[in-house]
Order: C-alpha cells, then sequence, then structure tokens
C-alpha cells in the first residue's frame, strides 16, 4: 500500500457546529415535537388523578369507609359494604384463577413445552385475554346467576377469575421459564423426578415472577367494572353470604356518579379515589416484590 | 431401595459399552464406541470441541433422555445390567450415578438445604446434620463453610461453589460421579483443590471425568479416552474415540499418531 501524500490530501470541512444547517434545523424541531407531544399525552392521565383527588377528598373520612350508602335525598353515608364487596370478589376471583392459572402455566412451562396441546393452550389463553370483559361479564351471567338464581360475589368473582386467568397463565409461565436449566438439570442429576424438580427447586426459584403478575392481575380486576355489572350487581347492605347481590366500589360509582343527588355524586368520587389507591397500591406491591428478586 | 442396582457392585469394571452409537434424529453424533470403565478409578475424556465427550458422559446417567430426538443403538452395561433396559427407571439410574456440570449451579437455597435436597428426596431418615457435615468434609469444604451454613449456595465464590456441587453429589452416596469439564470456570487454585479432591473421592467412587485441560487430564486421571471427530461427506461431524488406555501410556508412548499429535499440542 502507497504511503499517503498528506501535502496534497484533503482537508476535512469545519467541524463546527451550525446551527442553521437544515439537518440541525430538522433535529431541533422533531425534539421540541417529541418532547410536545409526550406532555400533550400525559394531561389527561395527570388530569384524571388530580380530578379524581380534588374531587374526592371532601369526603374522604372514616363514615366513608364504615358506612353503608345514603337514601337517596339523604346526605352522609359511606361505601363500607362496596370496599367489602370489592375485596370480596377479588378474594374468590384469586382463590380460583390462581390455582388454575399457575398450574396450568407449570404444565406450559415444565411439561408440556413444544407440544401441540400446550400450543393450543397457549392460543386460547392469547384470545381470552382480547376478549372484551362485557362479553365475560355475560358469560358469568349466564353460567352462574341464571342457574344459581341470583346475582351474588360468587358470580363476580368467576367473571373476574376469568378475566385475571390469561394474566396469570402467561406471566407465571414466563416466570417459570425464566428459570435457568442449570437448576432443573443439577436436579434431576440427583435423581429428582420431574414432578420433585418442579415442586422443589423450579416453582420456588420463580415465585417471586408469578407473585408479580398475580399482584398486577388482581390490580386490573379490581378496577373492572363491565364484569360485576350484572353478575355481583349491586346492595345497599352489608354481605351476610357471598350468595347474595353484592357491591363493588366499581359499580357503585358506576350507579352514584350519575344519580340525580349530590351526596351520591360525592361519594362516587370518593369511591374513585379509594380504587385508584387500591389499584396503585397493589401495583407497587408488585413492583416492589420483583425488586426485592433482583437483589 | 436399589438393591438390584447395588448388589451389582462385586465386579471390577462399573461400566462397559458394546459398538455404543449415539444419535440425535438422524445425525451419529458418536460411532463404534466399546469401553469399560474401572472400578475406584478417574478416567478421563478429552479430544477437540465438538468430539462428542460431553455427549458419551450424559449417556452413562441417562441425561440425555431429557433431549427428544436423542436415541443410541448398542449397548450400555452397568455392572451386569443394561442400562437402556425398557425396565431400568432413569430416575433410579442418576441416584447411583450422579453428575457434576461444568458451570457451578448450586441451588438457590442455603448451603445445608443444597446437601440435603437429594438425601431429603431418598427419604433419608439418618442424622441429616452429621450426612451435611461429612459431605462437605468430603468435598473440602467443610472448614470454608461450617460457619455459616444457612447461607445461600449461590454467594459463595466460583471453585466453593463448584465443591458444594460435588457434595451435594457425593450426599446421596453415589456408585460412579460424572464430571463434565468441572473446572473450566474456575481459577487454577480452585482447579488444583478440586484436583485434588478427586484423588480422595476415587477411594470410594468411581470418577469420569471430561477435560479441555490435557495437564488435568494427565495429572489426574488413571485412564484417559483420546476422542476425535471427522466430517463425512455432508459435513456432519461423527465422534469416536482413537484410543483408550492407561494414563501414562497415552502421554507417553501413545500407538497412534493423532494422539501423540493431540497430546503434544501440535493440533486442537
Amino acid at each position: 500500500m502507497p504511503a499517503p501524500d498528506f501535502a496534497t490530501a484533503r482537508r476535512p470541512g469545519s467541524l463546527n457546529r451550525s446551527p442553521t444547517s437544515p439537518r440541525t434545523l430538522f433535529a431541533s424541531a422533531m425534539t421540541v415535537l417529541s418532547v410536545l407531544f409526550t406532555l400533550l399525552a400525559l394531561i389527561p392521565l395527570v388530569a384524571v388523578l388530580v380530578y379524581v383527588v380534588v374531587n374526592g377528598l371532601p369526603r374522604l373520612d372514616i363514615a366513608a369507609f364504615t358506612q353503608l350508602p345514603p337514601a337517596p335525598g339523604l346526605r352522609g353515608g359511606g361505601f363500607g359494604n362496596a370496599l367489602l364487596g370489592t375485596l370480596l370478589t377479588v378474594a374468590i376471583a384469586a382463590a380460583i384463577s390462581i390455582p388454575f392459572g399457575v398450574v396450568a402455566a407449570i404444565y406450559l412451562s415444565e411439561f408440556g413445552r413444544d407440544t401441540r396441546l400446550a400450543e393450543w393452550v397457549n392460543f386460547f389463553t392469547n384470545v381470552l385475554s382480547g376478549v372484551p370483559s362485557i362479553v365475560i361479564g355475560a358469560f358469568a351471567y349466564a353460567v352462574v346467576v341464571l342457574t344459581t338464581g341470583t346475582f351474588s360475589a360468587v358470580a363476580g368473582g368467576v367473571a373476574l377469575a376469568i378475566l385475571m386467568l390469561p394474566t396469570i397463565v402467561r406471566t407465571a409461565a414466563e416466570a417459570l421459564e425464566a428459570v435457568p436449566n442449570d437448576f432443573r438439570q443439577a436436579a434431576i442429576g440427583l435423581g429428582a423426578t420431574r414432578m420433585q424438580t418442579t415442586l422443589k427447586i423450579v416453582l420456588p426459584a420463580a415465585v417471586p415472577a408469578i407473585l408479580t403478575g398475580i399482584m398486577l392481575a388482581i390490580a386490573r380486576a379490581a378496577g373492572e367494572t363491565a364484569p360485576v355489572l350484572f353478575t355481583a350487581s349491586f346492595s345497599r347492605y352489608w354481605n351476610t353470604t357471598v350468595w347474595q347481590p353484592t357491591a363493588t366500589l366499581s359499580r357503585l360509582v358506576f350507579d352514584f356518579a350519575t344519580a340525580p343527588y349530590a351526596s351520591q355524586q360525592q361519594l362516587a368520587w370518593t369511591a374513585s379515589l379509594v380504587l385508584v389507591a387500591l389499584v396503585l397500591v397493589t401495583s407497587i406491591l408488585a413492583r416492589l416484590v420483583t425488586q426485592r428478586r433482583r437483589k | 431401595m436399589t438393591s438390584r442396582l447395588q448388589s451389582a457392585r462385586q465386579t471390577d469394571s462399573v461400566f462397559h459399552t458394546e459398538d455404543l452409537n449415539i444419535y440425535y434424529g438422524n445425525f451419529l453424533a458418536v460411532r463404534d464406541l466399546s469401553i469399560d470403565i474401572a472400578k475406584n478409578s478417574i478416567t478421563a475424556f478429552i479430544g477437540p470441541s465438538g468430539c462428542g465427550k460431553s455427549t458419551v458422559l450424559r449417556c452413562f446417567n441417562r441425561l440425555n433422555d431429557l433431549i427428544k430426538s436423542f436415541h443410541i443403538k448398542g449397548k450400555i452395561y452397568y455392572h451386569d445390567q443394561d442400562l437402556y433396559a425398557s425396565e431400568i427407571d432413569p430416575v433410579e439410574v442418576r441416584r447411583q450415578v450422579g453428575m457434576v456440570f461444568q458451570k457451578p449451579n448450586p441451588f438457590p437455597k442455603s448451603i445445608y438445604d443444597n446437601i440435603a435436597f437429594g438425601p431429603r428426596l431418598l427419604g433419608y431418615k439418618g442424622d441429616m446434620d452429621e450426612l451435611v457435615e461429612q459431605s462437605l468434609k468430603q468435598a473440602a469444604l467443610w472448614d470454608d463453610v461450617k460457619d455459616k451454613l444457612k447461607a445461600f449456595g449461590t454467594d459463595l465464590s466460583g471453585g466453593q461453589q463448584q465443591r458444594l456441587c460435588i457434595a451435594r453429589a457425593v450426599a446421596v452416596q453415589p456408585d460412579v460421579i460424572l464430571m463434565d469439564e468441572p473446572c473450566s470456570a474456575l481459577d487454577p487454585i480452585s482447579t488444583l483443590k478440586v484436583e485434588d479432591l478427586l484423588q480422595e473421592l476415587k477411594e470410594k467412587y468411581t470418577i469420569m471425568i471430561v477435560t479441555h485441560n490435557m495437564q488435568q487430564a494427565s495429572r489426574a486421571s488413571d485412564y484417559t479416552a483420546f476422542f476425535n471427530v471427522e466430517a463425512n461427506s455432508k459435513g456432519q461431524r461423527t465422534g469416536y474415540v482413537v484410543e483408550y488406555d492407561r494414563t501414562e501410556v497415552i502421554f507417553q508412548s501413545p500407538k497412534e499418531q493423532a494422539t501423540q499429535a493431540y497430546v503434544s499440542g501440535r493440533f486442537g
């Protein structure tokens, strides 16, 4: 290779920034634009939060949590039964969907990997996660409400369980698949069966990630209205059994926000605030569980 | 529980293979393997990458069963039992033939629970503390960890983790221990510790070790099998044993030229 001729080699152009060149102008304009749109996108989010907090705060008192809804036209009262109802329906939903979801995930990840059945389960899980929640509510209405002859916390729980199932199956299967194969080989090399390996080594290692998925599913289910609208339905009284119409926070907001009475509208705002806080706390807990795992 | 397997521990040869051919689907990975593995000895498998050493090793505890396309032709006998006969339970085989992997893989549990995992599976009724202590002593790890048995196994150094894995394998009192490049992730000092350990372990166990480190094979083993690989017309690479003999013969006066070239570092 001949040595470069430095005397005649082309000198580089100026390295100075040129603020008026089309390239620079275009880049700056796009940056401004993207920041602007990000802020615009944040406006509704922040507005909702601020609105709910400002309107909900005035009735955020002890009575709101402990008392029954007021009769139309009366002041005071609370949504104690709806708060309990939400916790009750979500607990029923969790009790149904967690065992089914986690066991299905164990099959998908540990035993059925690459089988035709697992492919179908995966496919239907994806389809199920796309089914509109009102349809799930209608299904639970037909299957539980019509057969038992009553709106109930159980019916609401079943609807929410179906809603939670795809999330739990998918996150749990991902959590199990993320467990390093080294652990499985080590256990199998020690003479453990597939089931012993799964229950004693793989599942414990995946628990934090599975918990995160469960929390997120619960947070979503707690805020859903459509599935409980005509399954748990509504009640102005405390629950004595799980087989009676049950108030939930989301249904209470739905009813009271459109009611013509100021005190009920006020309660709807406060119930919204509590619902948002509930979802927020669950999501934060899910995050904390994940972070503890990463340490 | 495994009386049939245990009663067979009389003969001097632990494993015996006859015309073993190992396949993944239609692909012949290793061909024509006929070797005997001597009891209470260390047998090393050496050879270039991709010649099927690890594949062969994993046949002896049926770990390859986890790979769907895997199958063999020919026979492997464990003492006098046909290891791949239909009535053999691979889970029982793995209780007799333990394994230490290339990458240290302690469970994300305490040191104590790592060791106790295997015996608990077997329903061990004796004194677990005693067994844990003995296993850790056999793996030369007791002095390092005796004050922190509750600490996580995964928090130990790489060399300690590998000795923990050896202790874990020893705890179920196997007959044979397979080691798949156990020192490849370790520093030289940890490597020497593991090699010293091997000499003590062979008093009680039969050890088979795959290694890329020829000094290790010549220092630590009694017998050495040299594997090589050849490609067929379709470019598929099949491994085979070039020479199998006492380690000093393989390293000092091998009969095959290819072995001579490999052990003297002229190829591979």
